[in-house]
């Protein structure tokens, strides 16, 4: 059972409800692997402190020309999409940084003068944070793609009955790639005009994508009921509220699991955790 | 012709960009922009956070034109033409292609693009042998040209689940410098989008300033660590803000430390406060509905980085 814990937003708790479900879930028994695919920003790392066995480079392919080779005919140009290579008179240029790695530019070649080299775009590291198996991804600085990496720290998820994804926030492709194959989207938002609007969005992204979600609402204090309301209207279930609490916050900023320092966080997290398996088919995998 | 721009442009300052970006989400960069843009009163609004955009929620505007963004092709397969050969699922990538599309009078299922997942590389529509596979351009998006009681605002709504934010960004931040050229208007605000990769850097590449808006938490230090290296990786000039910085003195302390560091410039420290919120609430930015407390903060923040903009030296005698 793969759960990704998403949001439009940023910073509404996306990684507290992901590392807190992940933690007491194994505490409870189950086999839980966290998977941080917010490859440019991870911070799941920081509460789960995990012991890394495993750190290797992750590469991108991009074409390079054999000038020997080459007639200079443009198809390679001309199939690109993404400008990462142009045939400019009796020149090939490419641009790695624009290339997707499509694989068109090979395939149009018919003299075969264009082969595909890999080079570092990030570090995909694997490791056990106590109970819980942790695989988190490092999006190289400067890299503008991150799609790659996401499903390179989504392949090298250990098999557990229970699979924790930790998305990037937004509704574009990073978030896209990183909750596609997921059996339930939990969407964290916070009660604020801001989170109603980028929740909003959300929803409207995972509807498209055809998959079960659920909401939590995070930070909850004196009003809620705007979003509480918008989730009645659209038929949403409301898994869990978190109250608007100052020493969760001050938990957070010290990278401290906030079910470790706060049992009745813990409590919450059980009450989510079940109510997860309510909404989903986890109840019939073994507990 | 050089003469004409030299007559042309004497006497008007080349239009400044200020880049505010964050690393980690949530940290309140889009408050703290909604307040510089009441602040400033000779400035164009860019909201580049444009998959999760919140900006014209303080910023109420009237949108004056709503422009159609094409930021990429798409492949369809037609599924009366498809014989499914399999060549277009055995080259595609990106792993959109599935074979579960209708039938027709030659084959009992076809092929089928699913829409959210195709990267728009046109591999499969180029090697299709029946010239099965529509590829053309679709809209993804929509940008707006706005008016606000703050000045002009560009800003975007990127389609659900679409691709090419960074193209959107792109034309956002050139319409918004464009418009602040026509206007004799010296700066854009630019509302960057969390993280570090295609958007952000479509935000900041080439801009005069970034300012950074961070948390003091230990996810916020490591944000500003990765999105300070970018900056750096740009050669754009950088400083760094904290915002709610009293939740936790003491990482603040060693956000500020690392920063300097780095080599960037402090800002100033922005206070928790509820009336972030309140003012949210009412749809007006925090120093349009209070004077004290974290609202002063923000004032402070604004007079240094629009020190740091013109040029002077920052008035809190911080090195930058």
């Amino acid at each position: 059972m793969k759960i990704a814990i998403a949001s439009g937003k940023g910073g509404t708790g996306k990684t507290t409800v992901a590392t807190n479900l992940a933690w007491v879930a194994a505490r409870n028994g189950r086999s839980v692997a966290y998977l941080d695919c917010d490859v440019e920003e991870p911070n799941g790392h920081l509460f789960l402190k995990p012991e890394i066995s495993s750190s290797r480079p992750i590469g991108r392919l991009y074409p390079a020309v054999d000038e020997e080779k080459c007639t200079h005919c443009g198809l390679c140009g001309e199939i690109c999409q993404y400008s990462a290579i142009i045939c400019v008179g009796e020149k090939v240029l490419v641009y790695p940084e624009l290339c997707h790695a499509c694989g068109g530019c090979v395939l149009v070649c018919a003299p075969g003068a264009i082969t595909e080299v890999l080079r570092e775009s990030g570090k995909l590291e694997i490791g056990q944070a106590g109970p819980v198996r942790f695989v988190h991804g490092l999006l190289r600085i400067g890299e503008a793609m991150s799609t790659h990496l996401i499903h390179q720290v989504k392949q090298a998820a250990p098999e557990t009955d229970l699979v924790i994804i930790d998305s990037p926030p937004g509704t574009s492709c990073p978030v896209i790639e990183s909750v596609r194959d997921a059996d339930y989207v939990l969407l964290v938002t916070e009660p604020t005009p801001f989170g109603l609007n980028d929740l909003k969005l959300a929803v409207e992204m995972v509807r498209t994508m055809k998959l079960p979600l659920g909401v939590v609402i995070n930070r909850a204090g004196s009003d809620d009921s705007q979003t509480a309301e918008y989730c009645r209207m659209q038929g949403i279930e409301v898994l869990a509220t978190i109250p608007d609490d100052r020493r969760v916050a001050e938990a957070y900023s010290r990278g401290v699991l906030a079910s470790e320092a706060m049992p009745e966080i813990r409590t919450r997290m059980e009450q989510l955790l079940a109510r997860l398996c309510g909404a989903t088919a986890l109840c019939e995998v073994r507990l | 012709m050089s003469d004409l721009v030299g007559i042309l442009s004497a006497g008007r300052k080349p239009v400044k960009e200020l880049a505010v970006i964050s690393g980690k989400g949530g940290t309140g960069k889009t408050s703290i922009v909604a307040s510089f843009a009441a602040l400033s009163h000779s400035s164009v609004l860019a909201d580049c956070d444009v998959d999760a955009a919140d900006l014209h929620l303080v910023l109420d505007p009237r949108i004056l034109r709503r422009n159609e963004f094409m930021g990429g092709n798409r492949a369809r397969i037609k599924s009366g033409h498809c014989t499914a050969c399999g060549k277009c699922e055995e080259l595609c990538r990106f792993d959109a292609i599935f074979f579960d599309g209708p039938g027709n009078g030659i084959v009992e299922k076809t092929f089928r693009v699913d829409p959210v997942i195709c990267e728009g590389c046109g591999v499969c529509a180029w090697f299709c042998a029946e010239d099965a596979i529509d590829f053309g351009p679709v809209v993804n998006g929509e940008w707006f040209l706005s008016e606000t009681r703050c000045g002009p605002m560009v800003h975007a709504k990127l389609g659900i689940a679409e691709e090419n934010s960074g193209k959107l960004v792109s034309t956002v931040r050139t319409s918004a410098k464009r418009i602040a050229e026509e206007r004799q208007l010296d700066l854009v605000i630019i509302d960057g989008s969390p993280g570090i990769g295609c958007p952000v850097i479509a935000s900041v590449t080439g801009a005069t300033l970034v300012l950074v808006v961070t948390e003091p938490t230990l996810s916020g230090l490591h944000d500003l660590e990765r999105v300070a290296e970018l900056t750096r990786h740009f050669g754009i000039p950088t400083l760094v803000c904290v915002n709610k910085w009293d939740i936790n003195p003491e990482v603040c302390e060693r956000i500020e430390a690392r920063a300097r560091e780095e080599g960037l410039g402090l800002a100033g420290r922005v206070r928790y406060d509820h009336a972030v919120t309140e003012a949210q609430i009412r749809g007006k930015a925090v120093i349009e509905y209070a004077q004290d407390g974290c609202a002063a903060d923000v004032r402070a923040v604004w007079s240094v980085v629009e020190a740091r903009l013109n040029g002077s030296a920052c008035p809190a005698g911080e090195e930058l």
